[in-house]
């Protein structure tokens, strides 16, 4: 099977300092991965390189894209970085007012990024904007309310609506529920897990809740001080953690 | 038997040891399965057998690779061809978990939100089976194993230990896969439900499908075993 993604000892670091070091794995289609670990441990700076936000201080991430062919992000320009971003990729980010334009109606915020590919119909757009409302259950009358005056976990539904709306091919995701009351990121991970079965999307999701990546993530690695400890599948290393950090990881929390 | 044991083997254990190294607890090694030998033939029905703490639970998790094996290879026919889940990579064993072997554990692990509809009918989409269908076949096998209708469409977080026990064996035996592990599925069912699933357990091996498994109900051992393999906690072996 092809991967989707390469990732090859990829470092970056912050001066002298280590975000992450020498991380390695890939990613298939339909795939979801989750990177956890503590506060520090590099899972941002990890996710921010593979998404080629950061320059890598080394290593090398090969992105397989739509029409076949392999792209070293490391030598992209920033047009073309803009036009993965914008054409195949996602990113839903922990606080939704970084990734939701506060300013403009719900509506409006769904249908940015198709505008942005091109679509133009304005009934259709609406459409669709109304139906990705319905999906994230936030109710389509609200259309042409600003996101201001949403709850977090309508404003965070909303952002999720924006980013999949354009069937990205690969989605980024930084502590998306972190913040969030528990019963609304329930809601909030169920949805992403119906979305991404439903869509075949493939992701990478940072969180340090490792109930959120036995609910979502058949893969899961494990970063501490920048490295990776332990990878491979999320119920192996839940129920059968190898390294101390893991073992300590799993243990403090109360069930999985 | 004898035509059990003329079939193919399906699973081929050679040596497997697991030993958990517990670094909370200054590195103490807990040995739970030594050189164990095992071959499982298509039709067979094999129940584990031995005291609390034989680490029959284990050997269902190492093969499901839910555990990692510590020595020794877990072979396992997937697409006609071996592959040792020992040594295969997380992207096989999930294919292999997907199409060839199935694992019904001991209790349901509940999807806040989601209905016991979908939770059954998920495997069977992920093995490529329209939504419609799978919902139909999950609703067949709910039926069978009396899964009251109106529980379907709730999420299984409030159902009893049994009525979720149920929700779980069909989920875990809705795709039929040649190769099942289930560990004690019948603990919390009465003995209609038993029946029911001694039945279903008894059409997978007629259909070829290879069957390991823990139960600790006499009745329902004798009615499912062809063959016991005894096992007994290290320290006593
Ligand atoms: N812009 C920066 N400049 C300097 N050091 C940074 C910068 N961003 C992160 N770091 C450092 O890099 C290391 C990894 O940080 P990173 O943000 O990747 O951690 P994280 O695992 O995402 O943590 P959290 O769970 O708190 O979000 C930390 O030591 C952090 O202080
Ligand atoms: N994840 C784990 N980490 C550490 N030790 C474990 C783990 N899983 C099992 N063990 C240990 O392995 C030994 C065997 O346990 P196992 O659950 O396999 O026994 P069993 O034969 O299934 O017993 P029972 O009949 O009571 O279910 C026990 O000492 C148990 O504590
Ligand atoms: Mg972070
Ligand atoms: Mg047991």
């Amino acid at each position: 099977m092809s991967a989707l993604l390469q990732v090859r000892g990829l470092s970056h670091h912050y001066g002298r300092r280590i975000g992450c070091e020498n991380v390695s794995f890939d990613l298939h289609p339909g795939e979801l991965l989750c990177i956890v670990g503590e506060s520090g441990s590099g899972k941002s700076t990890l996710l921010n390189t593979v998404a080629a936000q950061l320059t890598p201080t080394a290593g090398a991430v090969h992105y397989h894209q739509k029409n076949g062919d392999w792209l070293d992000l490391g030598a992209l320009s920033e047009a073309d970085r803009r036009r993965l971003a914008r054409e195949e990729w996602g990113f839903v980010t922990q606080n939704p007012r970084d990734g939701l334009r506060l300013n403009v109606s719900a509506g409006a915020n769904v249908a940015e990024r198709l505008m942005a590919l091109g679509q133009r119909d304005y009934g259709r757009l609406r459409d669709i904007a109304r139906g990705w409302l319905e999906r994230v259950e936030i109710d389509p009358a609200r259309i042409d309310d600003a996101p201001t005056g949403f709850s977090g976990g309508m404003q965070q539904r909303l952002q999720i609506a924006r980013t999949l709306v354009t069937q990205p091919r690969l989605v980024f995701m930084d502590e998306p529920t972190a913040g969030l009351d528990v019963s609304v990121q329930a809601r909030i991970l169920d949805l992403l897990r119906r979305l991404v079965n439903e869509l075949g999307l493939a992701a990478i999701m940072v969180t340090h809740d490792l109930a959120v990546a036995r609910l979502l993530a058949a893969r899961t690695i494990v970063m501490q001080g920048g490295h990776v400890v332990e990878s491979g599948l999320t119920d192996q290393i839940l129920d059968d953690p190898q390294h101390a950090y893991t073992q300590l990881l799993v243990s403090s929390v109360l069930t999985t | 038997m004898t035509a059990a044991i003329a079939s193919p083997a399906m699973l081929e254990l050679r040596g497997l040891a697991k030993s958990f190294e517990l670094h909370q607890q200054r590195d103490t090694r807990l040995d739970v399965l030594d050189d164990i030998d095992l071959t499982l033939h298509a039709g067979e029905c094999v129940v584990l057998s031995g005291p609390s703490g034989a680490g029959k639970s284990t050997l269902l998790r190492v093969i499901y690779a839910n555990y990692r094996t510590s020595r020794g290879a877990v072979r396992v026919r997937h697409d006609g061809n071996w592959l040792d889940l020992a040594e295969a990579t997380p992207h096989q064993v999930l294919d292999v978990r997907r199409r060839t072997l199935g694992y019904v554990s001991q209790f349901l692990r509940v999807i806040p939100r989601v209905p016991a509809l979908d939770i059954v009918a998920e495997p069977l989409i992920g093995a490529g089976v329209s939504v419609e269908d799978a919902r139909q076949q999950a609703s067949a096998l709910l039926h069978r194993l009396n899964v009251p209708e109106r529980l379907w469409p709730l999420p299984p977080g409030t159902f009893s230990g049994g009525e979720q026990q149920r929700v779980n064996i069909a989920r875990g035996l809705i795709v039929p896969r040649p190769l099942l592990l289930l560990d004690e599925p019948t603990a919390s069912l009465d003995a209609g439900n038993r029946q029911v699933v001694a039945q279903l357990l008894e059409e997978a091996r007629n259909a070829g499908s290879a069957v390991l498994g823990i139960f600790h109900d006499e009745d329902m051992r004798d009615r499912v075993a062809t063959r016991l393999f005894p096992m007994r906690p290290m320290a006593l072996a």
